[in-house]
């Protein structure tokens, strides 16, 4: 166990990169997602066109090819930023995908009804959508959207291999290839790192399902 | 001639079966040019006898390293070190074609060796004291040194100190790799420091200007200038000195010397083993085999 008590400040220092990393992730891909979410089920037909290819593109494919577009291709037509601001850009729009979806089920999941009375007492779309069908469907979709929130802090791993680094992934790495610590010991370490980050999370998603369960 | 059947020491054996080959024809040019001993005798129980028995080769080597270890179309990894790997099994009696190659990236070198799953590593393998604790190494039988890259048209990043006067330029290299520990001090700040899992994304990174300097091996840059039609340039002297040795099973100190005198024997196998392989590329430097360190 000396690899990881050794080594503690790097370990530390990289699961604050991996939780970073996934909490800004967290934050942008919520307010992507919903946006996207909202374009899906929009009455406007090109905004609903927008949102089901922004879909259809990004959640099939794989997370290391967005990783790709956006490390390597951005630069080559000119557009250069920080590597940590790509690979972070890519997680939010490849989770954006599913958190779209999660809560499009959510929204589904809400009784017609609901959306017909708020129009029959005269709110507009806009209103419908805010005062009415989002609050119940974020409710109604904590344990879907949750999940893949989830494996979004888990994917921040592949980001790290994209010259993001010094993630908590890449700490294993180094300590195994570089400084020459057997594989085991630092790995065992680095899922420690990552059920301090996912175990949490859980428990707190766990804790939010239960308040703002509805109750029919 | 004959062999000498009275075991005297390891190390006459080994001239004494080199000297044999030399006299019995020779080499013949290009790649798997190491003279192969013919039935050579070894101390009952050590490693070179069960390899020379077995008529086999374990040797992990890279798969991904142009020059050193290249496993290509032809499926057999090509490079310096698995010349070396040759000249090192010729001497007991094993045949080219009869090594068996496992593929040895860099954080699974000392696992191999302890796990025996093979008998001896050549892997661009610097030695160092983390990595003595638990393997042995011979050689070193190269030298390299860790350098700088640019795009060509640079001028403000001419050596390793211009990175802290300048912390905006980015300078990448292969995650876990000794090269980016050891750029470390030349930093201003950790986030200078880009980590891909290959060169090749950190070369095609500079093309493009994500990054402003790659940092590596000496001998593996020079592939990319080789590579880049005039677009990447080396500058500043060699920074460190990257000794690369065989890795071999801890404490095998009678494998260790006779790898040594292996080595030491066969110069002329080892400028061939250079010049067909790293040696191809432009400005790489033909070495001089280095004094080899004593075993432990």
């Amino acid at each position: 166990m000396s690899a990881i008590t050794d080594n503690l400040d790097l370990y530390w220092n990289g699961f604050l990169r991996s939780l970073g990393l996934g909490l800004w992730g967290l934050v942008g891909s919520l307010l992507l997602g919903t946006l996207v979410a909202i374009f899906r089920v929009s009455p406007v037909a090109p905004l609903r066109a927008l949102g089901t290819a922004w879909v259809t593109v990004v959640r099939n494919c794989p997370l290391t090819v967005v990783l790709f577009f956006f490390a390597f291709g951005l630069p080559e037509i000119g557009i250069n930023a920080d590597f940590y601001w790509f690979g972070l850009a890519a997680l939010i729009v490849y989770t954006s995908a599913f958190v779209c979806e999660a809560l499009r089920s959510g929204i589904n999941a809400v009784p017609a009804g609901q959306a017909e009375a708020a129009r029959a007492i005269g709110l507009a779309f806009t209103q419908t959508l805010t005062q009415v069908i989002l609050p119940q469907a974020f409710r109604t979709s904590v344990p879907p959207v949750g999940s893949v929130l989830i494996a979004m802090l888990k994917n921040s791993a592949v980001v790290g291999a994209f010259g993001v680094g010094r993630d908590i992934f890449s700490v294993g790495e180094r300590l195994t290839s570089a400084q020459g610590y057997a594989a085991l010991p630092v790995v065992t370490g680095v899922a420690i790192a990552y059920l301090l980050i996912t175990l949490p999370a859980g428990a707190l998603l766990g804790a939010l399902e239960r308040k703002v369960a509805i109750l029919r | 001639m004959r062999l000498p059947r009275t075991t005297t020491t390891l190390a006459t054996l080994a001239t004494a079966a080199l000297a044999l080959t030399a006299c019995g024809g020779g080499s013949s040019a290009g790649t798997g040019s190491a003279p192969v001993a013919d039935k050579p005798t070894f101390a009952a129980g050590s490693t070179m006898a069960k390899i020379a028995a077995s008529g086999k080769l374990r040797v992990g080597t890279k798969f991904d390293q142009p020059g050193f270890g290249l496993k290509g179309l032809s499926g057999a990894p090509e490079g310096f070190d698995v010349e070396i790997a040759k000249i090192i099994g010729g001497a007991m009696g094993v045949k080219a074609d009869a090594i068996e190659y496992v593929e040895a990236p860099s954080k699974v070198r000392e696992e191999v060796i302890e796990t025996d799953k093979v008998d001896l590593v050549a892997a661009t393998y610097t030695i160092n004291d983390k990595r003595k604790e638990r393997i042995s190494f011979a050689g070193p039988y190269y030298v390299a040194g860790q350098q700088l890259m640019v795009a060509s048209d640079n001028t403000t990043i001419t050596k390793p100190e211009d990175l802290k006067t300048n912390p905006d330029a980015k300078v990448c290299s292969v995650t876990g790799s000794t090269p980016s520990e050891q750029i470390g001090e030349y930093l201003a700040s950790p986030s200078q420091l880009v980590l891909f899992d290959g060169y090749d994304k950190c070369a095609n990174s500079l093309r493009t200007g994500q990054v402003q300097v790659v940092t590596t091996d000496n001998v593996i840059l020079l592939g990319f200038v080789a590579e880049s039609d005039g677009k990447f340039k080396l500058v500043g002297e060699q920074f460190t000195e990257e000794p690369y040795g065989i890795g071999v099973k801890k404490g095998d100190v009678a494998f260790c010397e006779f790898i040594n005198t292996t080595l030491k024997n066969n110069v002329e196998a080892y400028k061939a083993a250079w010049s067909s392989t790293a040696g191809k590329v432009e400005g790489a430097e033909a070495p001089t085999l280095p004094q080899a360190a004593p075993c432990t």
